[in-house]
């Protein structure tokens, strides 16, 4: 499971200078080692506030989808969200932009948007964040510089480069996260990508949430290098290893991944070591991974849990916790209730929004 | 307040299942995640998780039992502070039944909105909404340059007025362009504004439109279209849907061009015309002019569209020298065709490299008295229907001229058109003339026997008027 936070430097100067997989690489920059970031006790709330927020709007919609409601794919972020929370909270929403796959609900409502409206588009509803048009793969809020929602395995991977083009072009010191699983950092558009964003010097971070299986097939049955975080040296893109189911390392890692690249330095890769605790989408079997496998992941590494001890330590009581519990609980329900009585879109939104001009 | 454990919907296509096995007995206390049962659907066996904390207070469903329907209580939960005694279940045959009053007509599984039948398309689509061809001012200057200028010229232009602009791809900046459409832009503008990339369509294609999309405007090269086939997905999924998807907020300016089509002895995957594959989806813009003026102003159109265009040119075109009018800024209108030469026999419809040899068919043509009318498409989506009827109306007759393959081309659609809207004008079979249904051969003589040629028409415009 989830490692403790390592970077590619640390390991290359302890490491085997024979050795395979562990390439001594003279003379080349590296990032600091990351630490975990010392939150105060609000911004902990806050983090916990957050990452209860998606494990209880996913936990609702998978039971909506279950009853019909939501149709198509439907992939919950469930056990990751310490990723994107983590991520989301060090970047700055005035100029940093962001771009994710299809599992995409989680870094929406990390990103401050509304419930109701996320929550209305995976009902397909006129009042859904893209008027029920694109579903629970496609949302955007340019507004909240979030660009998609994209269900081209990898795709997401050339377009935020292209957003990182974007904020070296404008000069708008912004940097783009781009996110993307493990399964996906097999395409070959990933590389690409890599080539010429470190070629051009792009302010980008490459996220991968490594959740160790691409659908059915885990990352030691479809990946060579299975330390995904090695992805970029060909393209001498610097890779850290951070513990995705620790909200403080992943908070502590983006610090790092943007001085790096506010600092002129190009693109840099996090892997993070994470796990979902869901098919991969509604209708997967999960015939590839124990029971025993998932639950142990949940009881010893869960990323909630481990914000309550932090919380806990903190000095936050158990009833402050159990209030936050029953509001995020009443925003949730609110939410459904909302997305299933809101109306359809009406039918002739049907033939709008094809062309923005007219011709 | 007791929770309703409802069959759960485990796939998109699932509307029941047998309930195999239960795994949490009455009295258990269960917590979010526990699995609760198993459920055979048509595909798998599926386990059902629990959302809710609390303690099972009631099996409803029995395991074992088959077709069970999405949506039926199956199992009630007592929440936190409730008797698990006193929980009842409800009615057995009420699977969609709604917790809240007055709501248990609904049917959660289908929402259904009072205007359920299908919508009627508007009578006139935005599309067909024409702005007037802009005149060319009476004493306009003409001057002669070449297509590949006019293209050139169009994208200086616009750089000039819209910092947004910027060009790249394979050789266009120290190499001067691949086929020198791109000569002269790196001097005027920098590495900031024209970029080389590495060979790398599918990554450069999805770049450009990722910077589209952040609000830039760029212009991407395809150094030929053949190369685009590695990056229609960017093309496709990723700029000509957005905007759809994102139920309008997001937009997608960019022009991806470069040359399409047949060249001359380059064989098969060097020779293809995509205008067809563009033109069938909806989101984009396809333009294919064939002269000099037309490229120039229907570049600066492109640049300046809010919609992703995919703008075909044609390597052979490209040295052609043609009239184009001195004006500081010329743009033409997307979406309208043009109509070269007037006539009344039979019209021919073409674009790009096909309306040069449609003239050159028009001129034999007339020396055997036959008037044929010569319509340009210049766009390919939108399609100028209107124009293409309107001149069927006066003729009667109607060839198309593609230089393409024939099966499910735009000669195929428009000739769908003219069957559809224009049957009762048609005094004859509407015809195509295309290339032959082959992968393009190298040899000389073959790729002859392979292209569309004039005579070709000509033959074709004798058939349809009866005088072959």
């Amino acid at each position: 499971m989830a490692k403790a936070a390592s970077s590619r430097s640390t390991k290359s100067e302890s490491g085997s200078k024979t050795g395979k997989s562990e390439p001594l690489i003279p003379n080349r920059e590296r990032p600091d080692e990351p630490g975990r970031y010392k939150a105060s006790k609000d911004e902990l709330v806050q983090f916990y506030r957050q990452m209860l927020l998606i494990r209880r709007f996913e936990e609702k919609a998978g039971q909506l989808y279950g009853l019909g409601l939501i149709g198509g794919f439907c992939h919950l972020y469930i056990g990751q969200e310490a990723v994107a929370v983590g991520i989301q909270s060090g970047l700055d929403g005035d100029r940093d932009s962001v771009i994710t796959g299809y599992r995409d609900h989680g870094h929406m409502l990390a990103y401050g948007l509304d419930p109701k409206v996320i929550m209305a588009e995976l009902t397909g509803r006129d009042a859904g964040i893209s008027k029920g048009k694109g579903g629970s793969m496609h949302m955007f809020s340019t507004e909240k510089k979030f660009y998609g929602g994209h269900g081209i395995v990898g795709a997401q991977v050339p377009l935020g480069t292209g957003l990182a083009f974007g904020h070296k072009y404008n000069e708008d010191g912004g940097v783009c996260v781009a996110y993307f699983g493990d399964g996906a950092s097999n395409q070959g558009q990933v590389y690409e990508a890599f080539n010429m964003a470190e070629l051009w010097k792009l302010p980008i971070i490459f996220v991968i949430e490594n959740n160790q299986y691409a659908m059915g097939t885990s990352v030691n049955r479809s990946a060579a290098e299975d330390q995904l975080f090695r992805r970029g040296e060909s393209f001498r893109i610097p890779g850290i290893q951070v513990d995705g189911m620790d909200v403080l390392a992943a908070r502590g890692a983006t610090e790092t991944a943007l001085e790096w690249v506010r600092s002129g330095k190009g693109p840099i890769i996090l892997e993070m070591k994470t796990y979902r605790y869901r098919g991969h989408s509604m209708s997967d079997p999960a015939k590839y991974r124990s029971r025993e496998e998932v639950q142990s992941v949940r009881d010893k590494s869960d990323p909630i849990e481990h914000v309550k001890r932090e919380l806990a330590d903190a000095g936050v009581a158990e009833d402050e916790m159990k209030a936050i519990e029953k509001e995020i609980r009443k925003i949730v329900n609110e939410a459904a209730d909302y997305a299933e009585t809101a109306p359809e879109p009406e039918p002739e939104e049907l033939y709008t929004d094809v062309l923005v001009g007219k011709y | 307040m007791s929770v309703e454990i409802k069959m759960p919907a485990l796939s998109p296509t699932m509307e029941e299942g047998t309930l195999a096995k239960w795994l949490v007995k009455e009295g258990d206390t269960v917590a979010a995640g526990d699995i609760m049962a198993e459920i055979e659907t048509d595909k798998a066996t599926m386990e059902f998780e629990a959302v809710d904390e609390g303690v099972l207070a009631k099996i409803v469903v029995p395991e074992g039992t088959d077709g069970v329907k999405v949506g039926t209580v199956i199992a009630m939960i007592a929440e936190e502070g409730e008797d698990a005694g006193d929980v009842e279940a409800p009615a057995a045959d009420t699977p969609d039944k709604k917790e809240k009053a007055g709501e248990s007509d609904a049917k959660p599984a289908k929402p259904t909105t009072e205007k359920d039948e299908a919508p009627t398309k508007p009578a006139r689509l935005e599309s067909d909404v024409k702005p007037p061809e802009p005149e060319v001012p009476e004493g306009t200057e003409f001057v002669k340059i070449t297509l590949r200028e006019a293209l050139r010229d169009a994208m200086a232009e616009e750089m000039r007025t819209d910092e947004r602009v910027f060009v790249m791809g394979e050789e266009v900046a120290e190499y001067q362009g691949a086929y020198k459409v791109t000569q002269g832009l790196l001097d005027e503008f920098g590495p900031k504004r024209v970029i080389d990339t590495p060979i790398t369509e599918y990554g450069f294609a999805g770049v450009g439109t990722g910077a589209a999309m952040g609000g830039l405007k760029p212009i991407v090269e395809f150094m030929t279209f053949n190369f685009a086939m590695q990056a229609i997905d960017h093309i496709v999924n990723s700029a000509a849907k957005t905007n759809y998807m994102s139920g309008g907020q997001m937009r997608c300016p960019i022009v991806f061009r470069g040359p399409n089509g047949a060249a001359s002895r380059v064989g098969a995957q060097h020779s293809q015309n995509y205008g067809p594959w563009y033109a069938s989806v909806p989101g984009l813009i396809v333009i294919a002019p064939y002269d000099a003026a037309d490229a120039k102003g229907l570049m600066k159109a492109a640049i300046r569209c809010e919609d992703p265009v995919v703008f075909l040119e044609n390597e052979l075109l490209y040295g052609r020298s043609f009239d184009v009018p001195k004006l500081d800024d010329f743009v033409l209108p997307i979406g309208k065709a043009r109509t070269m030469r007037e006539g009344k026999d039979v019209t021919i419809v073409s674009y790009s490299i096909g309306v040069g040899l449609a003239l050159e068919a028009a001129e034999t043509l007339a020396g055997e008295g036959i008037d044929a009318e010569v319509i340009d498409l210049r766009t390919l989506r939108p399609l100028d229907k209107q124009a293409v009827l309107d001149s069927l109306k006066k003729t009667n007759r109607v060839v198309i001229a593609e230089e393409g393959w024939p099966t499910c081309s735009i000669a195929s659609e428009i000739s769908a058109i003219c069957m559809e809207e224009g049957f009762d004008y048609l005094d004859a079979p509407v015809t195509r003339v295309t290339n032959e249904d082959v992968p393009l051969p190298y040899a000389a003589n073959l790729e002859k026997f392979a292209l569309i040629d004039s005579d070709r028409i000509v033959k074709a415009a004798k058939k349809v008027c009866y005088k072959d």
